[in-house]
């Protein structure tokens, strides 16, 4: 199926070409082919996701993505509010991982003003950020598996994301749509007992994972659907510009934690967990590890919060100089980036999001030809897609 | 934080005027486009004059620690560079803007680019194509590629203008990533481009007229009748 080995770019952009569903003279109804809808209304399309699948019988041939169902217009939105009055709309892109969108926001407003967060609010930033990657984990983790017959895991990661949602919800406020963050720092002072509770979260979460793991990584059905399931060579992955635990489980070790560290990351110490096959088990098997790892990150740095001021010198009016700027951090479903022009004022004269389920999305049907229906459902699952941030 | 005390007082822009923009830009709309941009490309003096005036009330204790905080573009320098502008001279500018690289070229020049950074500079990660509109200027969008190398570890944007109703050539076959990215500057801004395989709306319905993301596109703007023929309702809103 790599089309980028045969050296021919065009090749696999003409794969991901339509399907001339229009073309009337095409025969569809008298060979074996046939065109169905999956969704937008489909439980395993994660939201209003649209597939149209050419089959030969249960095989697919070819598929199209139709997006925008979701579509509300976020970058317009924004060009219409202040700096500070768009922070919390970030949050509605990936609902998921609302604290990653906040600072990934917040830090390419902060680098376009020059202005950095003082070092315990990068601390707590990291914190809660990580808290929210293991919790996206666990949302994907509960859908996939259900999506591919195991119900069991659902009940045990969303049990156990509750006790992330509440750090959030004790921190401040809100669960999902956290708008934690604030451009030049944090908000919110971390509340007594903050610590206590992060900590014992790890102590709690350490055996939860090895349950996930003894429930599924040597369960004879997930491997059977998983394994060689949705494969993608690391070229293609990277010709489609498919980040986060997508491209890793392709044995690229890539990591914007690492390889342009943000926030503070360069401080902690953790591995980049990668795959060898790019299939849906490996992709698996690099999302629980990350979830690990994210737990070493937060144990360092749960230990480390300095002491001083949670706000830097930031003016109540926030008003960028003129100029362009380019941030993007390492969120759960791969690169978050926020291209941010400024024209002097106190409105983003234009703002774009470059959503990583948006592009994730784009390998889909490289992913799936050749395979059968159901496997779209787990290949659907795999990418890991928030419908909220492809549609935007 | 408590320094900056004077907050709405000052109007932002320099001179508010008349509301030339759009029927439908509303209040914010319209004083957009008066701080353009575009000069901030030759040259960062207009970057120093919009600041101050709009802070020359405030008290100059509060301006001092602002003022160093601002950042001006200044030439990229680097093999790369070198190499480029030997070959393309005038037709390139190579600037850098908060650590940030980036070539403002030619339109002419864009595919031999872009080929030649993908297959001679290994930047083979496409990381975004996105553009924006400054409806007062003369050619009236900025189309800007954002691109990542995994060898060099580097990241650097290339910027184009081009004109109302021009056409661009498509990067789909440089780097398969550009298909829907394109489609979706096709979709918000109208901006064509060549060879794309399947140049299509891909947020909006196929048959919505009007491209949302231009400034004269009003916040509340929307193709009535696609909604009134789709929706069944009066109004989207």
């Amino acid at each position: 199926m790599s089309i980028s080995e045969k050296g021919n770019p065009n090749a696999l952009a003409n794969a991901v070409s339509n399907l001339d569903l229009d073309t009337p003279e095409k025969p569809y109804l008298d060979s074996n082919e046939l065109i169905i809808n999956m969704g937008p209304q489909h439980p395993a399309t994660h939201g209003v996701l649209r597939v149209i699948l050419k089959l030969d019988g249960e095989k697919v041939l070819g598929t199209e993505c139709v997006i925008g169902y979701l579509h509300r217009g976020v970058e317009k939105i924004a060009e219409n509010r202040t700096y500070t009055m768009f922070n919390p709309y970030v949050d509605r892109m990936d609902y998921c991982a609302a604290v990653s969108n906040g600072l990934g926001y917040c830090e390419a407003v902060e680098k376009l003003m020059n202005v950095e967060a003082p070092a315990r609010a990068q601390y707590i930033r990291v914190i809660l950020t990580e808290l929210n990657r293991i919790a996206s984990h666990q949302l994907w983790l509960g859908t996939h598996a259900l999506d591919i017959g195991a119900m069991t895991p659902l009940f045990y990661t969303f049990r156990d994301r509750e006790e992330i949602l509440k750090i959030f919800e004790r921190y401040c406020g809100a669960r999902l749509t956290t708008h934690a963050f604030r451009i030049g720092g944090c908000q919110y002072e971390t509340y007594a007992g903050f610590e206590k509770d992060v900590t014992n979260f790890l102590s709690f979460f350490a055996p939860k994972i090895d349950e996930y793991e003894a429930l599924l990584t040597t369960n004879r059905i997930w491997l059977e659907r998983t394994k060689n399931v949705g494969v993608i060579s690391a070229a293609d992955a990277i010709a489609l510009g498919v980040t986060g635990p997508v491209l890793r489980a392709s044995g690229v070790k890539w990591d914007l934690r690492k390889a342009q560290p943000y926030a503070n990351y360069s401080k902690f110490d953790f591995e980049i967990p990668i795959g060898e096959n790019g299939d849906t088990y490996d992709r698996y098997l690099v999302r629980m590890e990350e979830m690990r790892q994210s737990m070493r990150i937060i144990e360092q740095a749960v230990g480390g919060i300095p002491e001083g001021p949670i706000m830097g010198k930031v003016p109540k009016v926030i008003k960028p100089p003129v100029g362009e700027i380019y941030h993007s951090i390492e969120a759960p479903k791969g690169e978050l980036g926020y291209f941010i022009v400024s024209d002097g004022s106190t409105q983003p004269y234009r703002l774009r999001v470059r959503p990583p389920s948006f592009v994730n999305l784009q390998a889909l049907d490289i992913m799936v030809r050749g395979l059968l229906i159901a496997d779209v459902v787990a290949v659907i699952g795999t990418i890991d897609i928030v419908l909220g941030e492809v549609d935007r | 934080m408590a320094e900056e005390v004077k907050t709405p007082a000052p109007p932002p822009p320099p001179q508010p005027q008349p509301a030339k923009t759009g029927p439908s830009g509303g209040p914010e709309g319209e004083k957009k486009p008066t701080a353009e941009k575009p000069a901030a490309a030759e040259s960062a003096a207009p970057a120093k004059p919009a600041a101050p005036a709009g802070k020359s009330d405030v008290p100059a204790k509060a301006a001092a620690p602002a003022k160093p905080a601002v950042p001006t573009p200044v030439p990229w320098t680097s093999p790369l560079v070198e190499k480029y502008r030997n070959q393309y001279g005038s037709g390139l500018e190579a600037l850098t803007y908060l650590g940030q690289n980036y070539l403002s070229v030619d339109r002419s020049l864009i595919p031999d680019i872009l080929r030649r950074l993908r297959e001679d500079e290994q930047f083979d990660y496409c990381v975004d194509v996105t553009a924006a509109h400054y409806p007062k200027r003369e050619k009236q969008f900025d189309v800007i590629w954002i691109l990542y190398s995994f060898a060099r570890n580097e990241r650097m944007r290339v910027k184009t203008q081009i004109a109302d109703g021009a056409s661009i050539a498509s990067a789909v076959s440089i780097w398969p990533t550009a298909n829907w990215l394109e489609r979706e500057v096709y979709d918000m801004f109208g901006i064509r481009f060549d060879g794309h395989p399947d140049l299509k709306r891909i947020l909006l319905p196929d048959g919505w007229k009007g491209y949302p993301l231009r400034k004269d596109y009003g916040i509340l703007q929307q193709d009535t009748e696609w909604v009134q023929i789709n929706l069944g309702i009066e109004s989207g809103q």
